[in-house]
């Protein structure tokens, strides 16, 4: 079970909890707004960029290539970027915070 | 090959020099075939700009058949963006419950007349009329237009006679026109009364604005959508495993509607012109010359896509570029999903196989390359579960 606290454009706080499926899918089941997941998680539309807390970003795991060359051409791209359709929800990112850029 | 098979012709030039050059009605185009270069060329909209002369950055070129710009599609941002936000919301309705439920209907009865036949010729009496009755639920209008879209045939553009038919062009223009102006005498919620009553840059779109979205609307989804559905029932018809394993495992339709649409690409390519002098795959791209981004080539680059020329219908990772890229990414792609996910999971309900008993294939030519984007026809009969 992980627990994720989504933090929307508009400063909406939200609250969610999984167990498994991709952090998209979570963010899409409590509709969280600004995530989009047009693709439905396969790595098309870049509908879904997050940026993870400093101190948690080690927990999304690495960033797979079809990402780094999704957020090639994402607007808003920091160090902690990441498309939440490529983050398994699982017990390692139990506690993370997320931003949801668009 | 399988009639259902659609090869990739783009093969030899994209890995060997990147790109090919074809002419276009004496304006030729540079079309990009690599999946890097095409996205991106299509992110770079300063340099390979959509607000050029309108019906340029269309291949074949519409310069000779159309003065109207299509909006948001033939403007770059910033205006892009704000002409867009127009009209996002809207276009997302198709991922709201009662929309899927109609879009159910409308399916189950196409799917239904399909059934009752011995035989059904798949292109002008399912996927158009599918297409058609569908964008009613987007336009928010009644069914019954759909029945005129229906008689104008596949394409509203072109005619048998002809690749680009002036009079054809203009009896979609005309009925636009007439469809805004009964929008402005009768209130009521359709699309054409949401952008009558935009506000863009504080003050309502002019007529001209107006048309310039339907225009797209009508033009952009139509032969598009029509492949995608007639090419989905020649696949059925070689693969009834695929129905079988949709039927068993419903949640692959989501990622089979992507994989579907990149193997299809029912839209090959699309073009912009250059703002400067450039080089594209250390090709020189002059300026105010024209550009494409092959969508259909980049979809089948082996660098990005194990196995391209296989349909992998729970293939996982699938960055396609068949609704297009940045920017200008489809804004009918939500509306083409949700109709694809809808007939997948019906299909697997209803029907065991499909049989093709004849086809045409649709076969483009750009310069030398040949490229089955579809059929002409397609007969098939269909039996039930």
């Amino acid at each position: 079970m992980a627990k994720v606290t989504f933090i929307t454009k508009d400063n909406q706080e939200i609250i969610a909890e999984g167990e498994s499926g991709s952090l998209m899918g979570l963010a899409k089941a409590h509709d969280v707004n600004g995530i989009l997941g047009d693709c439905g998680g396969v790595g098309s539309c870049g509908t879904c960029h997050v940026h993870i807390a400093s101190d948690d970003f080690s927990k999304a795991g690495e960033l797979t290539e079809l990402e780094k060359d999704m957020l090639e051409f994402e607007e808003h791209v920091t160090n902690y970027s990441r498309l939440s359709c490529q983050i398994e929800v699982n017990d390692v990112i139990d506690g993370i915070t997320v931003s949801v850029v668009n | 090959m399988g009639s259902s098979e659609i090869d990739d012709p783009f093969e030899v030039l994209r890995t060997s020099k990147g790109y090919e050059i074809i002419d276009d009605q004496g304006d030729p185009v540079v079309m990009v075939l690599g999946h890097k270069n095409v996205r991106r060329c299509a992110h770079n909209w300063k340099t390979f700009q959509s607000g050029a002369e309108p019906g340029r950055i269309v291949v074949p070129s519409e310069v000779n058949i159309r003065d109207t710009r299509q909006i948001p599609f033939e403007v770059d941002p910033p205006e892009h963006t704000e002409y867009r936000a127009l009209v996002e919301d809207w276009f997302r309705r198709p991922l709201q419950e009662d929309y899927k439920n109609e879009l159910k209907h409308l399916i189950d009865d196409c799917i239904f007349v399909a059934l009752s036949k011995e035989e059904i010729e798949v292109v002008e009496d399912f996927a158009l009329p599918l297409q058609s009755r569908a964008l009613t639920l987007l336009l928010n209008i009644p069914l019954e237009e759909s029945e005129t879209w229906i008689s104008w045939g596949t394409h509203v553009f072109r005619s048998e006679s002809s690749k680009l038919d002036k009079s054809k062009a203009n009896i979609l223009y005309d009925y636009i026109d007439g469809q805004i102006d009964k929008a402005i005498e009768n209130p009521g919620d359709s699309l054409y009364h949401h952008l009558l009553n935009a506000e863009y840059q504080n003050r309502k779109l002019t007529k001209e604005e107006v048309r310039g979205v339907m225009i797209l609307i009508f033009a952009g989804g139509r032969d598009t959508v029509i492949n995608y559905i007639t090419n989905t029932m020649a696949y059925f018809a070689d693969h009834p495993e695929s129905l079988s394993l949709i039927k068993k495992m419903p949640t692959v339709a989501n990622t089979a509607v992507e994989e579907l649409v990149r193997y299809f690409s029912p839209l090959t390519h699309m073009g912009r012109v250059a703002t400067e002098s450039t080089t594209v795959c250390e090709h020189a791209v002059a300026q105010d010359s024209r550009i494409s981004l092959c969508w259909a080539s980049a979809n089948r680059d082996d660098t990005v896509f194990d196995q391209p020329n296989e349909v992998i219908l729970n293939r996982k990772k699938n960055p396609h570029v068949a609704f297009g890229f940045s920017h200008h990414k489809c804004l009918g792609a939500a509306h083409a999903r949700q109709l694809m996910n809808v007939l997948l999971t019906s299909l697997s309900e209803k029907v065991e196989s499909i049989k093709v008993i004849n086809q045409a294939e649709n076969i483009e030519e750009w310069g030398a390359v040949h490229r089955k984007v579809g059929y002409h026809s397609l007969t098939a009969s269909f039996r039930p579960k």
